[in-house]
């Protein structure tokens, strides 16, 4: 039976966490969070957790799946059993292996891969906590891996969700609002060069609203895209701050 | 013709750097006449060419190149070595006897066997194959003796310094012995524990610290007040 559907957007129009229609979510930013990873990233947009890793370029097993021109990139995107409330079994679902194949095609757009033939890059995202926006979230997290692992890129890819909920259309749908919304509008893009990489709609939505939805979507994507950048820089503003200050030895 | 950062300015991947004539150099890619960054690094301009000494990158063979690696895999006439590259490189039982090699006559794995370090030079390389070494020169060969620390390979040329500053202090100030590969992968070799443990941590101060003016000087203080710590009282707080 399904849940009863909560009121989303109340008299002031705001939204269940107090947000405005066109308002993000807190967003918080880590790279090269993993040891082990040729790069990484954490991102956290509200309560959305999810942590990307990037191994590569490196030489394909099996041989039969790389190809002669270019490298070949290879995504997982995997939810951790623990990241909903009710606990997901480890095996991968439909979904995932769905959103899988959808992140890698809003990330490759981004990378040189001719420039290294007969190779593999591969990407693991794992989503640690699961409040919509996951696979939006991914690609941001996805994204800033791949530049912390120095894979030359054309430019980042910054993700977010854009909908329509109680009839206002909305930025960065939680799960509530996008499991009792009327539509989910998933949109990735490298902003710095005005290209869009993942464009999905799932509900209902006039043309219309459609477009706005977009405008939308391309001004939150502009927004975390300068998150990202200020997140791969800090590591070194950071250094340089402290030997100036003269907080480190020598 | 405009420029949009500062020379040495730190800059990402998507990054639009200058708009007009400039010619692409490393890590940068031009569309139209306007050139971004493709990583992480600071900005470089040098006779009209525009580049970024990359600050998080991985190592790509340029034939020459001196590298170290580790060997994952013995065949019939040759070993597979890891030289941290996109590919693995392949190293032929003749370019390390010298000489023709005959499989029915030789056993390449008392030569060398997975799990062995080496010092090889890279003789060829292109996108399309496996990079190929060598170690018959002299100052190639097994490693047998020292301890491997790993950098990004772009800070190698910091790691050396302008015309070996950095390398030739390092050395001087802590006795020791040390072989960088281009390929970011340092073999230092010490008289003593103290002295490999003191220079473990210079090299990473330098890889940390590599994109902040001064370094030379604040690593070779740093050894020095180290060293002079450890031959008076014992270090309480280390």
């Amino acid at each position: 039976m399904p849940a009863e559907k909560p009121r989303l957007i109340d008299e002031e129009g705001r939204r269940l966490d107090g947000r405005g229609p066109a308002d993000l979510r807190p967003v918080h930013i880590e790279v090269d969070v993993l040891a082990n990873a040729d790069g990484s990233a954490y991102v956290e947009q509200g309560n959305t957790k999810v942590l990307a890793a990037v191994y590569g370029p490196k030489e394909v097993h099996p041989r039969h799946l790389s190809l002669p021109d270019r490298a070949i990139l290879r995504c997982r995107y995997h939810m951790a059993p623990f990241s909903v409330e009710q606990r997901k079994s480890p095996a991968p679902s439909r979904r995932e292996i769905e959103l899988s194949k959808v992140i890698r095609e809003a990330l490759e757009p981004a990378l040189f891969l001719e420039y290294y033939p007969r190779t593999a890059i591969d990407v693991f995202v794992e989503v640690l906590q699961a409040d919509g926006g996951t696979r939006c979230a991914s690609i941001t997290a996805a994204s800033l891996a791949l530049a912390d692992a120095g894979i030359p890129m054309r430019d980042l890819v910054a993700a977010v969700a854009a909908g329509k909920v109680d009839g206002i259309l909305v930025l960065d749908l939680t799960d509530v609002e996008d499991k009792h919304g009327e539509a989910d509008v998933p949109f990735a893009m490298m902003p710095g060069l005005d290209r869009v990489t993942l464009f999905q709609m799932d509900g209902v939505l006039t043309p219309d609203e459609l477009e706005e939805c977009v405008k939308l979507a391309i001004d939150g994507c502009k927004r975390i895209y300068a998150l990202q950048k200020e997140a791969l820089r800090e590591r070194f503003v950071r250094i340089r701050k402290e030997i100036e200050a003269g907080e480190v030895e020598g | 013709m405009t420029i949009f950062f500062e020379r040495r300015e730190l800059v990402v991947p998507g990054d639009l750097l200058a708009e007009g004539d400039y010619e692409p150099g490393e890590n940068v890619y031009k569309e139209g006449d306007k050139l971004y960054a493709t990583r992480v690094g600071l900005l470089e301009l040098k006779d009209g060419k525009i580049s970024v000494i990359a600050l998080r990158s991985f190592y790509v063979p340029k034939p020459g190149d001196i590298v170290i690696g580790d060997v994952v895999d013995v065949g019939v006439s040759s070993w597979a070595v890891n030289i941290r590259a996109p590919r693995l490189a392949v190293l032929r039982a003749t370019d390390v006897i010298g000489r023709p090699f005959r499989p029915d006559k030789m056993e390449l794995t008392k030569i060398l066997s997975v799990g062995d370090t080496v010092i090889a030079k890279v003789k060829a390389y292109d996108r399309t194959r496996s990079p190929v070494l060598t170690m018959g020169e002299p100052g190639l060969g097994k490693v047998r003796q020292g301890r491997v620390v790993r950098i990004t390979p772009s800070k190698v040329p910091r790691l050396i310094g302008k015309k070996g500053s950095m390398i030739s202090m390092l050395k001087r100030e802590t006795g020791c012995k040390i072989v960088i590969g281009v390929n970011g992968v340092v073999l230092v070799r010490c008289k003593s524990p103290e002295d490999e443990e003191l220079l473990v941590e210079a090299i990473e101060k330098i890889e940390r610290e590599s994109h902040v003016e001064g370094l030379t000087d604040r690593v070779a203080e740093m050894i020095r007040r180290r060293k002079g710590l450890a031959g008076g009282e014992a270090q309480a707080d280390r």
